[in-house]
Order: C-alpha cells, then sequence, then structure tokens
C-alpha cells in the first residue's frame, strides 16, 4: 500500500524537493521558521500551523521570515520573480489580500501583457482559505472568485494530499503568477502520497465520481462534502457525477459541459460567497453553452452573502453542508422552484 | 570645479540629460496636436536626478520607476524610438503598444517598469535588490518615487524590509514639490523626506536635484555602500517639474514665476554646461554637436512612431500568461 502524509506533509514535501531541486526556488513570509532575532528557538514555529517546518534548517538562507508587512514582502517576493528567482511566498491568511492586493492585482498580473510579453513573474502565493476554525470574519473568507477574476494569475485549490504536492510542484515550476488556495480545515488531512517528484497539471478537473443523474462541480474542501452527499443520494437511487475543478484559472470548462451533456443536471458547491462567485461563473457557462442539455434550471450551494461568523451557531449554518448539497439536488432533479 | 569624471562620461551625462529633455519638450508639443492617446507626465527639469543616479548602474541592476517614468528609462539605455513608439501606442514600441506611457519597461536594462500605482515600485526594487543577494551577485536596486509616494505604505514597508534584511537598495525620493496638485510642504509630515531614512534604520541625505554633479556624488555614496553589503540608503532630491502634473495640467496651484526662475536661474543642463566649460572640461562645441544628435534622434523617433503600424486585432488576447491551457 502506497504511503499515507497529510496534505500538511504533502505540502511541506513539496516545497522541500522543489528546493532541492532548483537553487532558485526559495521561501518567504510571517514566520515561516519563526523566532527570528529571538533569543530562543530558530524554526520556532515552520508557518503558523507548521506546514515549513523543518525547511529553515534544511535550506540555510533560503527560508526567509519577513516583518509583518505584507505589501513590502509580497512586493518584494514579484520583484524577485522578475530577475530569475522562484519565491514561494506565503501570505498567511487570504484575507490578508486587503493589504498587499496591488502587488498582485497591478503589479504581478499585469507584468507579462503589460509589457509586450517580456516579463516573466513565477511566483507562487500560498495563502491559507475556508471557514471552519472559528476564526470570523477576517481569518475565513475563500476569495476564490477574486482571484480568479484577475488576467494573468492562475489559481490553485487542491482538495487532496496528492493534488496538493502535484499542483504546488507545478506551481512552482509554473512561469506565471499562480495563487495557491491552501484549505485550512484540509492540513490534517491523510492520503496517498508518492515519494517521488511528480506534478498534477493545471485546467484538469478530477473526476471524483461517475454518474448519470446529476453532475456536481465544486473545488477545494466542498468537494469532501459533495463526495458525503453523493455517497448518500446513490443510496436514494440519484447517481451524481462529482467534478473537483482543481483550478479555477485556468479552468476545465470542457470537463463540465461533458459531464452536464450526459446527465441533465448541473449543481454548483461552492463555499465563497454567492455573488459573483465561481458558482454564478460555473452556471453561466453551462446556461451559454449547454442550455439545451439541461433538463432543470442550475442548483446552486453556497456561503450566504455575509461575512463569516465567529459562533460556531452560525458559522456551521455559514458553510455548506452535505444535507444542504443533497437538498438543492433533490431540489433541481425533483423540478421545484427555489424556496 | 574638479570631479573624478572622464570627459567621455561627462559627455555621456550630458547626453542623457539632453535627451530627457528634448524627448520630454517634445512630447509637450505632440500631445497638444491630439495625437498620442492617454496620459503623460513629463519628467522635463528633472533630468539630473536620473542622469546621475543611472551613471553608476550597468544592465545587472534594477530599477523600479513611477508614472514619470520617461527620464529613468532613457537613463537606464531603454531605445528611444521604443518609447516613442510605445507612447503612440505602436507595435513597435518597446511594450507592443500594450503598456504605454505608464508602463515603460525593459527588463533587459534592468528597467523595471514605470509605474502607474504611486509607490509601488519600492517593494519590487526590494525584491529584484533580495534577488541579487541571493545569487551573490554585485547587483543594486534603485526605488525611484516622489514626494507623494514618500507617503505611501509600500514605500515605508519596502525601505523597512530592505533594512531588516540588509539589502543592496536605493530608496530616489525626486521631491519636485507636488504630488499631483498638492504641495509637498503640506502633504509630507516631517521637513525632509530625508529625515525618514532615520526610521527605518538608514542614511538619508538631501541633495539639490539641479546639480548633476551633487546627485552624482551622493548616489555613488549609497549605491558603493549597497554593492559593499552595507544596506540600503535613502536620497531626497530636490527639484522641480517644468510641466505640469499630466500634460493638459492647467498647473493654477504653483506661482506663475515658479517654472520660469527655476528655467532661468538653476536648470540642470544649463548649470551642468557652464561649470563643465568654464572648468575647460569640455568645449561648447561638443555639447553644442550633442545637442543636435539629439535633436535628430528625437525627430527621427518621432517621425517613425507616428507611422509605426498599430497592434493587430489578434494581440488583444496575446501574453496574458506564459502558458494557459
Amino acid at each position: 500500500m502506497a504511503r499515507k502524509i497529510s496534505y500538511q506533509q504533502a505540502i511541506n514535501e513539496a516545497l522541500a524537493q522543489e528546493m532541492r531541486r532548483d537553487s532558485s526556488v526559495f521561501i518567504m513570509g510571517e514566520d515561516n521558521a519563526g523566532g527570528a532575532g529571538a533569543p530562543g528557538e530558530q524554526d520556532a514555529w515552520g508557518g503558523v500551523l507548521g506546514v515549513t517546518k523543518g525547511l529553515y534548517h534544511q535550506f540555510p538562507g533560503r527560508v526567509l521570515d519577513t516583518p509583518l508587512s505584507e505589501v513590502g514582502y509580497v512586493g518584494a517576493a514579484v520583484g524577485a520573480a522578475t530577475q530569475g528567482m522562484r519565491p514561494v511566498c506565503e501570505l498567511m491568511f487570504v484575507d490578508f489580500a486587503g493589504c498587499c492586493l496591488d502587488q498582485i492585482l497591478n503589479q504581478a498580473a499585469k507584468f507579462r501583457y503589460m509589457f509586450g510579453g517580456k516579463a516573466v513573474t513565477p511566483l507562487v502565493l500560498r495563502t491559507m482559505v475556508g471557514a471552519g476554525l472559528r476564526a470570523a470574519a477576517q481569518h475565513s473568507q475563500m476569495l476564490t472568485a477574486l482571484w480568479t477574476h484577475i488576467p494573468g494569475l492562475k489559481v490553485v485549490c487542491p482538495s487532496s494530499p496528492y493534488d496538493a504536492k502535484g499542483l504546488l510542484i507545478q506551481a512552482i515550476r509554473d512561469n506565471d503568477p499562480v495563487i495557491f488556495c491552501e484549505h485550512k480545515l484540509l492540513y490534517g488531512m491523510q492520503g496517498e502520497v508518492p515519494e517521488e517528484l511528480y506534478t498534477v497539471p493545471f485546467g484538469e478537473a478530477n473526476f471524483l465520481r461517475e454518474g448519470d443523474d446529476m453532475t456536481l462541480v465544486t473545488y477545494g474542501r466542498m468537494v469532501h462534502v459533495a463526495m458525503e452527499a453523493a455517497g448518500r443520494l446513490a443510496r436514494e437511487g440519484i447517481d451524481c457525477e462529482v467534478l473537483d475543478l482543481r483550478t479555477t484559472s485556468p479552468l476545465d470548462e470542457d470537463s463540465i459541459l461533458e459531464s452536464v451533456e450526459k446527465t441533465g443536471h448541473l449543481v454548483v458547491i461552492d463555499e465563497a460567497n454567492p455573488r459573483c462567485s465561481m458558482a454564478t461563473d460555473i452556471a453561466a457557462l453551462v446556461a451559454r453553452n449547454a442550455f439545451g442539455a439541461l433538463r432543470a434550471p442550475i442548483g446552486l450551494v453556497t456561503a450566504p452573502h455575509t461575512p463569516v461568523p465567529f459562533s460556531d451557531a452560525l458559522e456551521d449554518l455559514y458553510i455548506p453542508d452535505a444535507a444542504k448539497i443533497e437538498a438543492e439536488v433533490r431540489r433541481v432533479i425533483e423540478g421545484r422552484k427555489v424556496a | 570645479m574638479s570631479t573624478h569624471l572622464s570627459a567621455d562620461q561627462l559627455l555621456h551625462a550630458y547626453r542623457v540629460m539632453r535627451t530627457i529633455r528634448a524627448f520630454e519638450e517634445r512630447l509637450h508639443v505632440e500631445f497638444a496636436t491630439g495625437e498620442i492617446p492617454g496620459f503623460v507626465h513629463l519628467y522635463a527639469g528633472e533630468e539630473a536626478s536620473a542622469a546621475g543616479v543611472m551613471a553608476h548602474l550597468t544592465d545587472e541592476d534594477c530599477i523600479a520607476s513611477t508614472h514619470r517614468g520617461h527620464g529613468h528609462c532613457i537613463a537606464k539605455g531603454v531605445d528611444v524610438h521604443g518609447m516613442m513608439a510605445e507612447i503612440y501606442g505602436k507595435k513597435t514600441g518597446v511594450c507592443q503598444g500594450k503598456g504605454g506611457s505608464m508602463h515603460i519597461a525593459d527588463l533587459e536594462k534592468g528597467m523595471l517598469g514605470a509605474n502607474g500605482i504611486v509607490g509601488a515600485g519600492a517593494p519590487l526594487a526590494a525584491g529584484a535588490a533580495l534577488a541579487a543577494k541571493l545569487k551573490g551577485s554585485r547587483g543594486v536596486a534603485v526605488a525611484f518615487f516622489g514626494d507623494g509616494g514618500s507617503n505611501e505604505g509600500a514605500v515605508f514597508e519596502a525601505m523597512n524590509l530592505a533594512s531588516v534584511w540588509n539589502l543592496p537598495c536605493i530608496f530616489v525620493a525626486e521631491n519636485n514639490g507636488y504630488a499631483e496638485a498638492t504641495a509637498s510642504n503640506w502633504s509630507v509630515a516631517c521637513d525632509h523626506i530625508a529625515d525618514r531614512a532615520a526610521g527605518f534604520g538608514m542614511p538619508g541625505v538631501t541633495v539639490d536635484g539641479f546639480d548633476f554633479f551633487a546627485v552624482h556624488e551622493a548616489a555613488g555614496a549609497a549605491i558603493e555602500r549597497a554593492r559593499a553589503g552595507e544596506g540600503p540608503s535613502l536620497i531626497e532630491v530636490k527639484l522641480t517639474r517644468y510641466y505640469g502634473h499630466f500634460e493638459g495640467d492647467a498647473q493654477t496651484y504653483r506661482d506663475p514665476d515658479e517654472v520660469k526662475h527655476y528655467r532661468e536661474q538653476r536648470d540642470c543642463l544649463m548649470q551642468f554646461r557652464e561649470r563643465t566649460t568654464r572648468a575647460g572640461l569640455l568645449d561648447a562645441a561638443q555639447l553644442d554637436r550633442i545637442d543636435n544628435e539629439v535633436e535628430a534622434q528625437i525627430d527621427d523617433a518621432v517621425r517613425r512612431a507616428k507611422t509605426d503600424p498599430k497592434p493587430q486585432p489578434a494581440d488583444l488576447l496575446t501574453d496574458v500568461y506564459v502558458a494557459y491551457p
């Protein structure tokens, strides 16, 4: 049986193996080691949740702690990327994008086009996304659609340890700026991960389950919630096909359309807020290109149009769960209107 | 006066400053015809800053520039016709007509781009300096920003980061007295932008930006310090712009005689010519010859830019990514 490691260990291993393979790869971020300038242990944290732990001692001078200074160090990563380096820069929580958005939106994403195709900016911005840690409104967002909207960026949302390693290695080798969204609730997830280096290509959705009655399209942690719902729905005689997008930019439009052509039904599941989201984007894609194949209106399961709440009583309501997915699937198949 | 610069170096510095001046004064005329799309922000009056700093740099060294970037581009060696064609939105432009005046870049020349976002170049320059340090090269990076940019958090963070990481990065604040239509003596809360260096643990000096030699000397010391691994510096260059924030700015916020005074009393090209010829370092005929050559070069650049082809419709969709499935 293949080796099992966690999502978090898979990310750590991808970083270590790529740093070993390519001397231009280095990592930087707030407390990526931890303890800089302090009297105690160096590599005290290895990232706020320990994802980069151990790399500091393995790669002297290539694991850089930064001041709490997102615009400064994210911008520095962008600048270094234009100069032949391959920085893997950590923005601890995606919510902190508010501090440094300019360096991503107006600098890294634009250089290649704005400079007439002459710039290469191989930046990876690793960042934690998602709700579920009772971390409230400023440490729990997805913001997937924000990045996906911006031409020049690639957006990656791994849902498993296997994908986390393969997609991160692809991201590091990729010559465009990549936003690499790590769902904080997945860090502990165990899965089979080959020890050797491998890549998972961008823009190729993963068919996790075949089915003839319904297409469920999702990404990130919602993949597991959708699979749980699909398992229960199968017992009711509804066979769902589950597509894990893996990357939202590029988006595997062909696989989505191909599946809907087969099943005639679509429910999109998105942990993010609903307006101008991946959910609405995919619904529009299918409505425009496969309307004739649809046997019922498209269903959506998303977070509500609210910030992420703190109290567990509210956060558990905020995050889409399997019961909501099942209810939406039944509603769509039975042809009922939205209540 | 005395200088350690050779006659060739002096002539080069003069040619750079004259090229910037001629480029910008010609743009001032051409923009008024309506043929140039978008905005242009002219650097005329500030030439000694770009020339004085860039005299110490090679293509291995990087600069990050500002929206007022034409002078930095020329001094860093970006092709003048390519720049002019870019400003005219032509396919032959250095960015194939996709960037325009505010985004002229030439990475092979170490020119990381003019920048439409005030202060945004400073973290990029810190990153270029970090790359030089990690590679173990002797390269340095220079971040140019204005008095307006000096108030941006991006600049503060870049300065702090450069000190914390001891980067070979030089911060050059070109204080031309106005951020758009707002006076720097109102918007900058301290007496001198250079005073802010102390807050980031680096040396800071204020120099006369009309005096090429003053800029050259201060930049030389800061760049030498950076190359020696001694970390970043801040140089505040005090100067003025001869035109508005952008072309079309009526500049009613300025004293009507302000520019006239600087042009007649302090102009960097005038001072350079007087001092080098009086000291017998250069003769006027050499400088006149450069003036004529530059004039012809700018004429040629404008003539070609006007007739060069525009981008094709298919160019709209190219070069968003290196590769996108």
